[in-house]
Formats: structure tokens, sequence, C-alpha cells
């Protein structure tokens, strides 16, 4: 169906080609998934079946490229677009039209099909997609799981064989990301449709795989193989991946219930019946108890240059605990030391709360987005915040940042109002990293952010820039911060709101976008910061992220918590929230490869 | 009427109803004539209580065990749906209409009455989309217009003569060769109520336009384009998507220049967040010009070289034939080929777009239908706008009424029963649904 032929393209001006030697066929009726770190090409190969690389992209592409025949040397994308539907990353920058429904028949309208045809299609697609109650919808209304599968369904009514998806469940909470590709499977199980669809969130998409593309590295030609044999070579992998490897299982696990038929060795292993892992404590810190190394969790990238961490955030940032009058404690060794099952969240030592919220309720116009909520996140302590889209997540980091005024209840962060503090001092106690890092960054270089960022907060000249040379060891004052890559990116807007040493640090998705390799970089660096006694609050799809990181997990549902406790004891109990390992070794409590690994090497 | 290609079962209530409100024995009417009139709809007269069946109604004998109701019923106006949806072109022509109305009278009552007839329109059928809510916006214009008409009146003076000083403002001597120009000096209540007869007349057009702009969908209204005119069209709609997204942008940075410490108004903020707002306009568009082409956008039918020819001579000799009338009729001299030519000139521009068209291979998704009710709507505009100018040809006087000497203008009875024609599509244009913007 789609064939590569000595396939390479070279992007004008760039010195080595972003895709080298793509050799491959990809049968008809397959679900393949395209893997690989970030920056080898993958949105590039991805273009080149729609045929948007080269025809509009620009660039050259050596080889053949051949969907169903056509040559997309010959036929520029809109004269494959009866055979190819392409969905990118932003679904919002598919939209050409504003209702969902005149959305769904945009394609077919372009095509010229009948106008019975496409009403048949509509229905049905409405139907298929179960978006029959959005139909007459503004697409701007839609949440985002909704989007996707409102551009989903756009390119599906003319009927494609191809289908093209560039992070379909990047952006969506767990159970979305469930709808949407419960629809993909479907397509391929039912229609016999060819979707071929990259996705960094391996965890979600690895079992329903006929086929993986792996792209090592860049400049390595792709390797197709039956998923199980590539995830053994390749340097991402999801969770139950590396737990498969851990224990050695043969043939490789890619679901949690091929994981689960493995697991009664591994759990003997792991627990003696004498002696059960301590339930309450959260075992997140018993790995970082090691050096915070995560023996193979996201290590796959080789010669990877580790985060400098730790050692010199702390010296960077560990004036600021001394400087701020309700000194943090200096944690020892973990932040917050296993306490009681009573409450566990408390910090032994009585320290004045980073942040405390008082009953908060906030209206828009005539929505509650967020209702009496209470919560106190005390120094050195991590928190998650998840529930699904439009559960009020990002409103409550409003809130604390000040960005939102509380319509009723109070919210102090380091005895201040929020809302009421100006700006400039405001960002000496709380930080906020938005979703989309960019927002942050106005300057034209590395040099002139990190200088604004001084100036702003305060600091002396070149506080920045040892913070971002801690984060981001080879990044050069001159790059434009729109040439770094996810990672990079966010890393420096990190930077940025670290310069003003706050107390309290805010982020909202952070993991949207990033690699494994990143990933584990940015759980090294949030790591430091608890340990330096920063109060962390992220809000967060990323279940994986939420066990390596957090102690406590709130869980949203309609502006309200629903559940809120250590993460070992919410997240386990939680069908759409455990991580893979913990579905895995359930009724155990360990949450990430890492502990596992560490177990392991306590019971030889 | 229009009935909806899709019936929806009838409302639950009709169906039990009995005629009695009527006070005459009717008919059961079909149940698929696809205008189930719902409670919402409200305007329904019916019976003071479903359940009763008292057939009290004088000769109501025939009033049996078939389900009846009303034989009004069936032509009030439905609930609108995407079947049903009046044509956006005729909300257009119909407030085209009460505007040539308002530009053929300057007297306040009759404006006054375009007005109300427009606004109880928009009340009665404007949904919650954004557009919909530019109508106050438009009326915030008109009012601006008539005070911004008073103030110049009153600071330039005006050639209507005045017997009755309201206020001298100080006058500003002006050289010699600017005679004629006067600046400040005595104004008289007749020049104010002259510029304000002048100005409510600008300001009716305005909010006439307004209501339009209220009532009709505007991505709907670019959907019935010829297809030549196709690719404006689009141009048109995805700005239109573009405008509030822009939107989003700036206030989403404006509040990340918070993040970063800094004041979030002010000119600095503006020009630091113009920028990025603009970079991401860009990339936005370049991305959905991707998606737009990657679904086929601007595939084109093989049309033989002689038809592309024929088209393009037919349009270049259209607009050539278009402009040469409209010379002929303003010239002077020309007046006697000018509007032939013009005619002439505007059939062979519409062949030539009719003619392009067949490149285009699009179709067209449930494209709105002209029917019975937009035959109304743009009727009852059109009505409006006959009778004002035929009123005005056998009384000018009431239409126009004179400030020299000052009188109270009068309400002339049956231009004012022309103007209450244009309430009609409050009565017959589908009913918004309510719950549109959940």
């Amino acid at each position: 169906m789609i064939r590569f032929e000595q396939v390479s393209v070279t992007y004008d001006g760039a010195p080595a080609p972003a895709l080298r030697d793509a050799d491959f066929t990809l049968p008809e009726g397959e679900l393949t998934l395209l893997v690989g770190p970030s920056g080898v090409g993958k949105s590039t190969l991805l273009g080149a079946v729609s045929g948007l690389v080269p025809h509009f992209t620009g660039g050259t592409l050596r080889g053949r490229v051949t969907v169903a025949g056509r040559d997309t040397r010959t036929h520029r994308p809109r004269e494959l677009a009866d055979i190819v539907g392409t969905v990118g990353q932003d679904p919002l920058a598919h939209f050409v039209t504003d209702v969902v429904e005149d959305e769904l028949a945009y394609g077919m309208e372009s095509l010229g099909l009948a106008p019975a045809v496409m009403r048949r299609r509509v229905e049905e697609t409405l139907d298929l997609l179960g978006l029959n109650e959005l139909r007459d919808r503004p697409i701007a209304t839609l949440s985002g799981g909704q989007q996707q599968r409102v551009a989903i369904g756009s390119v599906l009514t003319p009927h494609p064989k191809v289908l093209v998806l560039d992070e379909p469940t990047s952006a969506l909470d767990p159970a979305a990301a469930e709808e949407v590709l419960a629809v993909l499977q479907r397509l391929v199980h039912d229609l016999g449709t060819t979707v071929l669809m990259a996705e960094h969130r391996l965890e979600r998409v690895v079992q329903y795989a006929d086929q993986v593309l792996l792209l090592p590295a860049p400049g390595a030609p792709p390797l197709l193989g039956p998923p199980a044999r590539m995830m053994e070579i390749s340097p991402v992998h999801p969770p139950v991946v590396a737990l498969g490897r851990l224990a050695g299982w043969s043939p490789l696990p890619l679901s949690i219930r091929d994981a689960r038929r493995h697991s009664p060795t591994l759990q003997t292993r792991l627990s003696p019946p004498s002696a059960p892992p301590p339930p309450s404590a959260s075992p997140a810190f018993e790995a970082r108890g090691s050096g915070g190394e995560a023996p193979s969790f996201g290590k796959g990238r080789g010669g990877e240059s580790r985060p400098q961490g730790p050692g010199l955030l702390a010296r960077l940032l560990g004036r600021t605990n001394t400087a701020q009058p309700p000194a943090a404690p200096a944690p020892p060794a973990g932040p917050t030391p296993p306490a009681a099952p009573a409450n566990p969240t408390a910090p032994a030592a009585p320290t004045a709360p980073a942040a405390h919220v008082t009953n908060l309720s906030v209206r828009r116009a005539r929505a509650e987005v967020l209702h009496g909520i209470t919560l106190t996140v005390t120094p050195g302590e991590t928190v998650a915040l998840m529930g699904r889209n439009g559960a009020g997540k990002s409103t409550l980091l409003s809130t604390l940042v000040g960005t939102v005024p509380p319509t009723t209840g109070q919210v102090t962060v380091c005895g201040r109002t929020p809302h009421r503090t100006p700006p400039p001092d405001m960002i000496r106690h709380v930080g906020l990293v938005p979703q989309d890092p960019r927002d942050l960054l106005y300057a034209d270089t590395v040099g002139a952010e990190c200088a604004a960022a001084d100036s702003d907060a305060g600091r002396p000249a070149g506080t920045c820039r040892a913070l971002v040379t801690a984060l981001l060891p080879d990044v050069p004052d001159d790059t434009h911060p729109r040439d770094l890559s996810e990672g990079q990116r966010l890393a420096l807007a990190l930077a940025l709101v670290l310069t003003g040493r706050p107390g309290l640090l805010l982020l909202d998705e952070p993991t949207r976008g990033l690699d494994y390799a990143a990933k584990a970089r940015l759980i090294e660096i949030l790591r430091g910061l608890a340990a330096d006694g920063h109060a962390i609050v992220l809000a967060t799809h990323d279940v994986e992220l939420a066990a390596e990181l957090a102690h406590r997990v709130l869980i949203l549902a309609g502006g309200e918590i629903v559940a809120d406790g250590p993460t070992a004891e919410v997240v386990v109990s939680s069908p759409a929230f455990a991580p893979q390992v913990a579905k895995i070794l359930a009724p155990g409590h360990w949450l990430t490869v890492a502990q596992v690994a560490e177990a392991l090497e306590d019971t030889p | 009427m229009t009935p909806g290609p899709e019936d929806r079962p009838g409302g639950a209530g009709p169906a039990e109803r009995t005629a009695a409100a009527a006070g005459r024995p009717t008919r059961a009417s079909s149940r698929t004539d696809g205008h189930p009139a719902r409670p919402a709809v409200g305007r329904a007269t019916r019976g003071p209580a479903d359940g009763l069946a008292t057939p009290a109604g004088p000769g109501s004998a025939s009033a049996g065990n078939a389900p009846r109701r009303p034989a009004y019923e069936k032509h009030t106006a439905p609930e609108a749906r995407r079947g049903n949806a009046l044509h956006a072109g005729a909300w257009w022509l119909w407030a085209l209409g009460l505007a040539t109305a308002a530009s053929r009278t300057t007297n306040p009552l009759l404006l006054g009455l375009i007005v109300g007839v427009a606004g109880y329109v928009v009340a009665a059928r404007r949904t919650d989309a954004p557009w919909a809510r530019s109508y106050g916006a438009f009326i915030k214009l008109g009012l601006v217009v008539i005070g911004l008409r008073l103030v110049f009146s009153a600071l330039l003076g005006s050639p209507v003569p005045g017997a009755h000083t309201v206020l001298t403002l100080p006058e500003l001597p002006l050289p010699d060769w600017a005679q004629g120009i006067r600046l400040g000096g005595r104004v008289s209540a007749e020049q104010l109520v002259f510029a304000f007869y002048d100005g409510a007349k600008l300001a009716s057009l305005l909010i006439c336009v307004g209501a339009a702009n209220a009532l009709a969908n505007p991505a709907r209204l670019l959907k019935s384009l010829p297809a030549a005119l196709y690719e404006a069209g689009v141009a048109v709609i995805v700005a239109m998507t573009f405008a509030p997204n822009m939107v989003a942008d700036v206030m989403r940075l404006r509040t990340a220049r918070r993040l970063r410490g800094r004041p979030t108004g002010g000119v600095k903020a503006i020009l630091q967040i113009g920028l990025p707002v603009l970079e991401g306009a860009l990339e936005r568009s370049v991305a959905v010009a991707a998606s737009m082409d990657a679904r086929g956008y601007g595939r084109t039918a093989r049309v033989p070289a002689a038809v592309r020819h024929t088209t393009n001579a037919l349009t270049l000799g259209g607009l050539l034939g278009m402009c040469a009338g409209t010379y002929g009729l303003l010239a002077a001299e020309g007046a006697a080929y000018g509007l032939p030519v013009l005619g002439i000139g505007l059939a062979l521009a519409l062949a030539g777009l009719r003619l392009g068209g067949r490149r285009s291979i699009r179709t067209r998704y449930r494209p709105d239908r002209w029917g019975a009710r937009a035959w109304l709507v743009s009727g009852s505009g059109a009505a409006v706008a006959a009778l004002m100018i035929y009123a005005g040809t056998v009384d000018p006087e009431a239409l126009l009424p004179g400030v020299v000497p000052l009188v109270v203008p009068g309400l002339p009875l049956w231009p004012a029963a022309a103007i209450l024609i244009g309430l009609l599509p409050a009565f017959v244009a589908p009913v918004p649904p309510k719950e549109a913007s959940q």
C-alpha cells in the first residue's frame, strides 16, 4: 500500500538529510506505529506519505514514494486526497470550517462527491466516531479529545485507504486517548484502512500495532518489523517493555495482559512471602535513594548527556531556602519521609505551607470551573494534578499563580494572595511553566531571554544563564528559542521561571511532545528541585510521569477534588490513572521500573 | 414551507391536543409536515389545559378520537435546524429592504419604527453564535454616528438657517483664504435638529446592516457564492476563524507576561506580544494551508482550452462593458447607451462566472435551500422598501419633515403600517434552539 524505495529527504539549507535510505513496504490494512526519539525524521516520513513533503515543505526527495500505486512525485497532495487522510499534531490547525458537520463534509466537497453520498457518509462517520450530539457545535467549543475525533472523522469521510496520524493522543487524557485508539482499531479491523501513526506515548499504543517502523537515530535508516522484535532494540519503549527487558521475559510483552502472564515469577522474586513491601510509603523515593539514577527507564538514548542535575541546581538554588523567611528545612535524603498512613502527605517538620487553598471556587460566566477546592502543598512536596481534559487542572494552576482571581475562597502562596500581588513580586514566590513553553519566550536569542529574565526577577546578571547551562549544557547563547526542540524549549522556560527562585513551581502538561529521553531528564531536574525544598505542582495526563515523580496525586473531576492521597494509593486503585508497572504487578505496590529494578538488586 | 428532510417525532404534546383552542373544527394535520411545534417555541397559542379534551368550540362535533391539533400549528415557525435553516441571503435581502426604506426618510418616528422592527426581529430570532452578539456593537456605532454628526454640525456650522439660538460657541477667526469655512459660532436649534435627523438616518442604515449581520450566518452566506468565487469565500472563512484564534493568542500571551513578572498592559506589552502573535498566526496559516492541500483543496477538473478562453473573454468583456456602461450613465452625454451597455456587460460577466465554475469540481454539502419561508422573509423586506419608495413619491412632506420652521414631525399612518410588514420574519423564520450555546 505504502512503498518507500531508497527515499532520502533533505530540506533546503540543512547539512544532513532529515530522512535517509528509507526502503520498506507497508502492507494494506495494517496499523503501523512509527517509533523513534525526537528529531529523527518521523514527521518528515509521515509528510512524505501524504505528499506534503516535498510539495508543500520544500526540500529534495530522492528515491520514490508510492501510495496505492500513485507516485508522490507526480501527484500533488491534493491529488492524493482521496487515498491518504492526514491528521497533524494540532487538530485546531487542521480545521477549515467552523462547525463539526461542515468540517466532516469539507474533504468530500473538495473531491466533488455527490450530495447524497456526502450526506450518507457524514451520518455514518458521526455514528462511527460518536459525534452525533456534537454535529451542530462550533469546533472551537469542543474538548481536545472531541476535536481529535472530529479531525480524524474529517479525513475519514472521503474513505481514504491510508490514514496518517502524527501524535494523535499526546494532548489527550487517558480516557480520551482510549476513545481515539478504539476508533483507529475499528477502522483497521472493520474497514481495512491502512494506518501509519507516530506517537511518543508508546504505553498507550504499542499493543495495538501490527508492525513497528523504527527510526533508531537521526540519519539511520528505518527498520520495519513485528512490534515485539522492534521493541527489543528500540531506544524508546514503554514501561511494560522496560520491565520485560529487565525481567528477561521472552517474547517481550507489549500489553499489560501479556505481561501479567509472566508476572507471577517476578512477583515471587520481588516479594518473598515473609516481607511484603510497605504499602503506604510512596515508593518513588526509594528509587531516589539510589542516587536518582533510573536504571533502565528512558535511558535508551546512548550517549545522552545526563543533566548535571541536582548537584549544580542545588548549589544554584540552594540559597533560596535560606533567603526565604519561612525556611524550608533542607530535606536530608528524601523530601518527604515515608509518613504514617493516616496522614501521609504531611511532612515531618511543621513548616509554612508553600501554597494553601481554602474552599476555592472559580466561575467563568455561569460555569463553575472549580468548586470547593481545599488544598495544602508543603515545601519539598510534588503533587500531580490529574483528571480529564477540562476538569479544571489548568484553572487551578492559574489561580495559584494569580492570573485567575478566585470567585470565592482563599488562595495563599508563600503568605501572599497571588492575584493581588504585583507580578514582579509574585515571580519570586511562584512560577508557572505553561502548556506551551513558547508563550514565555519573546526574545530572539537564548542569551537575550536570560538577560531579560534576570532583570525581570531582579537577580544579578548571569543567574539565569547559569541555570540554562545546568539544564541545557550545550545550547549556545545565540540560538533562537524557536530552533530548540520541544524538550529544550521546556528546559529553557523552566530556567526562566526558576530565575525568580520561586518556592512553588507549577507545570502544566510538561511532557506533551517529549520523548522518553527528554522526559527522563525532566524527571531528574524536577526531583532535584523537590529535594531542594521546592514545592512542585504538575498538571498532567501522563500517568507514568506522575508515578515517577509525584508524592501525592490529586484527581479532579468537574472542578472538584475526587481523590487526594499518596501516589501509590491513588493511582493503583484507578484503572485509568494506574501506570503500567502497577497494573502488571498488582496487587503489589510498585509504580515504576526503577523501583522494581532496585527491589531486584536488594533481593538477589 | 420548507419541510426538513429529517423529521423528528413531533412533540408529545400536540398529539393529544384538542381543537378546542382553535375554536373551529380542524382536520388532523399530518405528523410529517416537518414543523413539529415544540413547547420551546412558545408562540403557538394553545388551550389552557392540554389534558382537558373539552369539545367546546362551536361545531366541534367532528372532534373524534383521531389525534388532532390546530391547523395553524403547522404554519408556526419550526425550530431551526440544519435542514430547515433560513437562507442567509434572505436575511440580507430583508435587512437591505429595511435599509432602503430608512434611506428614504428622515422622519425620526419612522426611523425609530424601522430600528424597532429590526431590533424585535433580531431579539426573536438571533442565535447565540459569536456573530449574533455584534448587534449591540452596531447600535453603539449608530449612536456614535448621531453624536458625531451633532458635534460636527455645532462646530462647523450648517447651511440650515435658524432663528432659535441654543448656544454660541467662541468663533475661531480664520484667514481670508479660508472663507466659507467657519469654526465655532452660533448654534441654532434648527441646525441641530437637522443634523440629528440626518445622523439618525445613517444610524438606522447601520443598524439594519447590523441586524442582517446578527441573523445570517456569514459562513453559510459565503457557501452560497457561485463556484467560480469559491476561493475568495474560503479565504474569508479562514480569516474569520483566524480572528478569534488571534484574540485568544493575545489573551494567552498577555497572561504569560505576568508569569515573567512583567505588567500585562501598556504599549510595551503590546509591542512585545505582537511579534509572537504574528508568528503564531503565520504558523497556523501555513498549517491550515497544508491541511487544505492534503484534503483536496484546489483540485480542478480539466476543461477544454476553448472553454477556458471563452471564460476569459466573457469575464474581461463583461467587466469592460460594465465600466463603460457606468461611465455612460454618469457622464452627461452618454445616458442613452449607458444602461444597455451596463446590462450587456453584467450579462457577459455573469456568463463568464458561470462558465468559470466548470473548472471547479466541488460539490456542496447541504446547501441552504431557498424555500417559502425565505421568500416570505426577503419579500417582507422588499415590500417595506417598495412601499416606502412609493410613499416618498406620494407624500414627500411626511417622510422628510422640515426643520425651518421647527415642527413636531407627524407619524404618517400608512407608511408606518408598511414598515410593520418588516416584522413578518419574527413569525415565519425558524426559531433558533434555546440550548444552542451550551
